[in-house]
């Protein structure tokens, strides 16, 4: 089964970009399905990461984000073919996890 | 005095029975009152089920007719009967008016 | 030159004798219901948008309101690096690729293993008598070969949908319209179906389509009814998903209040013949994505 994260990071000069695509259900839990019934919340709760080991974002998320969300940020200190770790933890205690190469 | 309010009491019993069968001869006349309006609405619904032309307003107003029957509410029920007539009415008459009409939208060489 | 509006308007009549006048109108009557060319009408309807939007590239109109609005367009562009359709195409690839129960793939229900192929659909079918579209075929070729139909508004019929549009992406539309009175009574009927006003808000397709592509509705910007089916199908926003032409028809039909026909009914097959038919020679760009 392939992950559910998608990362594209590209260095400029000292700058690092990065854009991400997450597959995750994003249920807000308010909405009901064709029986009527809710739809328990399901949302991812923490978003992370690092670089060499140190986070260099972290998103605290709730049930205002939507179905498979995207990210886009930037930030400086990396290099063109370091790591870069992406992980995230939902509400019911599922997660994933997955290294990408700074291109 | 007792014999007076025997009769009095006696003329309340009666004119409360008589109102109360005239209530409910009434209500029988209403129920068979939606039955046809919702028969009308109903059969111009299926006219426009036919030209393939139909509101969903036209449908919330049939099934809210239905719903207040279920309740005995028959003033309720005629009054959405009449209006999901209407409304199918409208319909047929927008189906029948655009077989000519929908040229006037038309890119033409 | 492409006009809209009744026939007789087009006649500048007043200052010509009567009986001329008269005769004048019946041969253009007589035209305009026999021997219309629906290549030439198709021309009309093109040169109709290049002249309503003519800073918009020919090609273009295959993206949509993309065409018609720079904001739109930037946060457009942006999103196609990492597109939200991405895991229903990889989903659609999975499962075209998946054997059926006996054996048998989707690929050998289509010419060329069905890859590269989107454009030439919807086609008219002799043997049958009827217009098969894409979503019909993918459902043919399912029972076909023992298998139950899938929805034509749901997720799965997107995602097959998704990955044949996509292995056809920059391939002009070549749908085509053969000598048979019944094929052309087919684009008859989804050009009528296009221009026939539905529904308790009484708009048409063209309403919105032909009259004010470019305009806002709500929140939405308009999209040309030129090249409005390239980028099918699409994830919408709104949607939170990918849907089918079926579902879009649908919902459209929703909008205006209309009760919505059977998916892949006759009315909407012909319709989507007709509107990828004006299309012909603009490229696939699906599948996309709308807000």
């Amino acid at each position: 089964m392939a992950s559910s994260i998608r990362v594209r990071a590209i260095a400029n000069g000292d700058t690092t970009e990065v854009q991400t695509l997450i597959q995750h259900p994003m249920d807000s839990g308010f909405i009901k399905d064709d029986k009527g019934q809710f739809i328990p919340a399901h949302f991812i709760q923490e978003l992370t990461f690092e670089h060499n080991g140190k986070p260099v974002f972290v998103a605290d998320w709730g049930t205002a984000v939507s179905k498979d969300p995207y990210v886009k940020f930037a930030f400086k200190g990396a290099a063109k073919g370091d790591d870069l770790k992406v992980s995230w933890i939902d509400n019911k205690g599922g997660s994933d996890s997955a290294t990408f190469k700074i291109a | 005095m007792r014999r007076l309010s025997k009769t009095l009491l006696g003329i309340f019993w009666l004119l409360a029975s008589v109102a109360g069968a005239e209530r409910s001869a009434f209500a029988a006349s209403s129920e068979a009152d939606f039955k046809q309006a919702y028969a009308a609405a109903d059969a111009a619904e299926k006219e426009a089920g036919r030209l393939r032309n139909r509101w969903l307003p036209t449908e919330a107003a049939l099934a809210n007719a239905r719903k207040a029957a279920e309740k005995n509410d028959f003033d309720q029920a005629i009054a959405a009967a009449r209006e999901a007539e209407v409304l199918a009415k409208a319909s047929i008459f927008q189906a029948t008016s655009e077989k000519d009409a929908w040229k006037n939208l038309e890119i033409r060489p | 030159m492409a006009r809209i509006g009744r026939a007789g308007s087009r006649l500048g009549v007043r200052s010509l004798s009567m009986p001329l006048a008269v005769l004048l109108l019946a041969i253009t009557q007589a035209a305009v219901a026999g021997n219309v060319d629906p290549a030439a009408e198709a021309r009309a309807f093109r040169d109709y948008f290049f002249k309503k939007f003519p800073n918009v590239k020919a090609d273009d109109f295959a993206n949509g309101p993309y065409a018609l609005n720079e904001d739109m367009r930037r946060q457009w562009e942006e999103k196609e690096q990492f597109p939200p359709y991405e895991f229903s195409l990889e989903a659609g690839k999975e499962m075209f690729a998946k054997p059926f129960a006996n054996g048998k793939h989707y690929a050998d229900c289509f010419p060329d293993q069905g890859i590269g192929i989107r454009q030439n659909y919807p086609q008219f079918d002799a043997a049958s008598g009827k217009v098969v579209t894409l979503e019909l075929a993918l459902n043919e070729c399912r029972t076909a070969n023992g298998e139950k139909a899938i929805s034509y508004t749901g997720e799965d019929m997107a995602a097959l949908t998704a990955y044949m549009a996509f292995t056809s992406r920059g391939k002009p539309f070549d749908v085509k319209l053969p000598d048979d009175a019944r094929a052309r009574e087919a684009y008859e009927n989804g050009k009528r179906y296009f221009y026939t006003r539905r529904g308790q808000l009484n708009f048409s397709c063209a309403t919105c389509h032909v009259q004010n592509p470019g305009e806002r509705l709500r929140a939405e910007v308009l999209a040309p009814a030129l090249g409005i089916l390239n980028a099918m199908p699409i994830y919408r926003s709104d949607w939170g998903g990918m849907g089918t032409i079926s579902r879009r028809f649908i919902t459209c039909n929703s909008q205006v209040r209309s009760v919505p026909l059977e998916p892949q009914s006759e009315e909407y097959r012909d319709l989507e013949y007709f509107l990828s038919y004006v299309s012909n020679g603009l490229p696939i760009s699906g599948p996309g994505s709308r807000p």
